[in-house]
């Protein structure tokens, strides 16, 4: 097909999507409504498990069987991307030149890193309580850890970053989340129950049953993965270059 | 007004998702193809957390408010949205990964030139 | 008063998204779309999500474009470690 026949049947399927699209948006209740069933019993069964976030709540207690099956989707993705990156047989690592940096981008870097790290740290630990948790602060973590790059050169950020410690790092904390939820089915109730802990006292750091404990579980899990996929990437744009032929 | 602003969220939507299709299709750079499909994904977001929200109301978080003295919005659709941003992130790390080994077998990232099978 | 905000929000983001899908050259939509990002959380922090805000800066703003740019300098080198050997 050639690429102006392609064009047309992308305009002509594009046109009639964007029919169907306009003509359901049309039909969907009003922006700003009033009527969210859904959410109404969703913040009532949060605030009965005396979690302040119900968004949390949500996604570590109510419906923490899908959070597990995104936390695989994750880990596989981190995963093919190891595999696919790897280095091969016609293939070889060359260190790169350390750069020079200039002297305030140095000093901002290594003054910002600890903080960054522990707002990371902060946002995951106070995930049931103020907006935040695990997805959110493994994210900022791993990137904190990416200032030393930006501050200093490669071989420094390899020094605080073996990545074998960090893959490790990805499979314990993905088992322990099963294994919190293996502990609803051995206490006698469901896969990935609350029902195990004590609910605590609403608004602080100890409320929410299991909700803290799987909240920590998936920090580590994406903080581990993220630092796992910035390495290998990293790796293949600076260091892993190809064997010229022969 | 008031009719425009009913609709104006779902339209933005459903034109982001419809840009990204359309550089998606049209795209002569696999890393191009890519980041549109980002766009796209952008395009969901949207439309989820505009189902969920409600005029006048505030975050669903009750570390600041007493529950019950404010209406809030849905927290459901923002659960959905929150896990998906961040999974759609590494499952763009590892498109890319795919194409960079397509760059290191066949040398380009057009994919109009990787039309044709090798022998 | 929070429509205006959410209208201007809005059509920022629609603005962005068709600039991303617009510009051509990886290296630019990097930057792009990490203004995209941007925009995407002020939008979410306008409609009451500030959970999803946060993911999507630290995520839209930082390591996406990053994961780009890598690809990028990645697939040059290698054209160029070619057009040396030839």
């Amino acid at each position: 097909m050639t690429r102006r026949a392609r064009l047309w049947v992308l305009l002509a399927g594009g046109a009639g999507l964007a029919a169907l699209l306009v003509a359901a948006c049309l039909r969907l209740p009003h922006f700003g409504g009033d009527r969210h069933p859904y959410g109404d019993r969703a913040i009532h069964a949060s605030l009965a498990r005396r979690t302040a976030n119900t968004v949390s709540s949500v996604n570590f207690d109510q419906r923490a069987f899908d959070t597990l099956g995104e936390m695989t989707i994750l880990f596989s993705a981190v995963l093919g991307c190891v595999i696919l990156l790897r280095q091969t047989r016609d293939e070889h690592r060359a260190r790169p030149e350390p750069a020079e940096v200039a002297l305030p981008v140095r000093r901002y870097a290594l003054v910002v890193l600890p903080v960054a790290l522990l707002s990371g740290l902060y946002v995951i630990a106070h995930g049931q309580l103020s907006p935040g948790g695990g997805f959110q602060g493994g994210v900022v973590a791993a990137t904190a850890l990416h200032l030393l790059y930006l501050g200093a050169d490669y071989a420094a950020l390899e020094r605080i970053r073996p990545v074998g410690a960090y893959e490790v790092a990805d499979a314990l904390a993905a088992s322990a989340y099963l294994v919190t939820g293996i502990a609803g089915l051995i206490g006698g109730t469901a896969f990935l129950a609350n029902t195990l802990l004590p609910y605590g006292t609403f608004n602080t750091l100890s409320s929410g049953g299991t909700v803290p404990l799987l909240n920590a579980a998936i920090g580590m899990e994406v903080a581990s993965a993220v630092v796992v996929l910035l390495a290998r990437f990293l790796d293949q744009a600076v260091e892993i270059e190809e064997e010229s032929g022969t | 007004m008031r009719a425009v602003m009913d609709v104006l969220p779902y339209l933005v939507a459903a034109w982001v998702f419809l840009a990204g299709c359309y550089g998606l299709a049209t795209s002569r750079n696999l890393i191009h193809a890519v980041g549109c499909l980002s766009v796209c994904q952008a395009g969901t977001y949207v439309l989820l957390l505009s189902v969920g929200y409600r005029d006048g109301a505030t975050a669903p978080v009750f570390s600041d408010i007493k529950p019950g003295s404010r209406p809030v919005v849905d927290p459901v659709v923002q659960a959905l949205t929150l896990t998906d941003v961040v999974v759609g992130a590494t499952v763009t790390a590892l498109l890319l990964a795919l194409v960079m080994q397509i760059a290191k077998r066949h040398g380009t990232v057009d994919p109009d030139e990787l039309s044709e099978l090798r022998g | 008063m929070a429509d205006a905000v959410i209208v201007v929000a809005l059509l920022l983001v629609a603005g962005c998204a068709t600039a991303a899908v617009a510009t051509r050259d990886p290296m630019r939509q990097a930057l792009v779309l990490s203004l995209l990002g941007v925009v995407l959380a002020v939008l979410f922090t306008v409609l009451q999500a500030p959970d999803v805000g946060l993911s999507q800066l630290a995520v839209g703003s930082a390591l996406t474009p990053l994961l780009l740019m890598l690809t990028v300098r990645k697939v040059r080198r290698r054209a160029q470690g070619k057009e040396r050997e030839r």
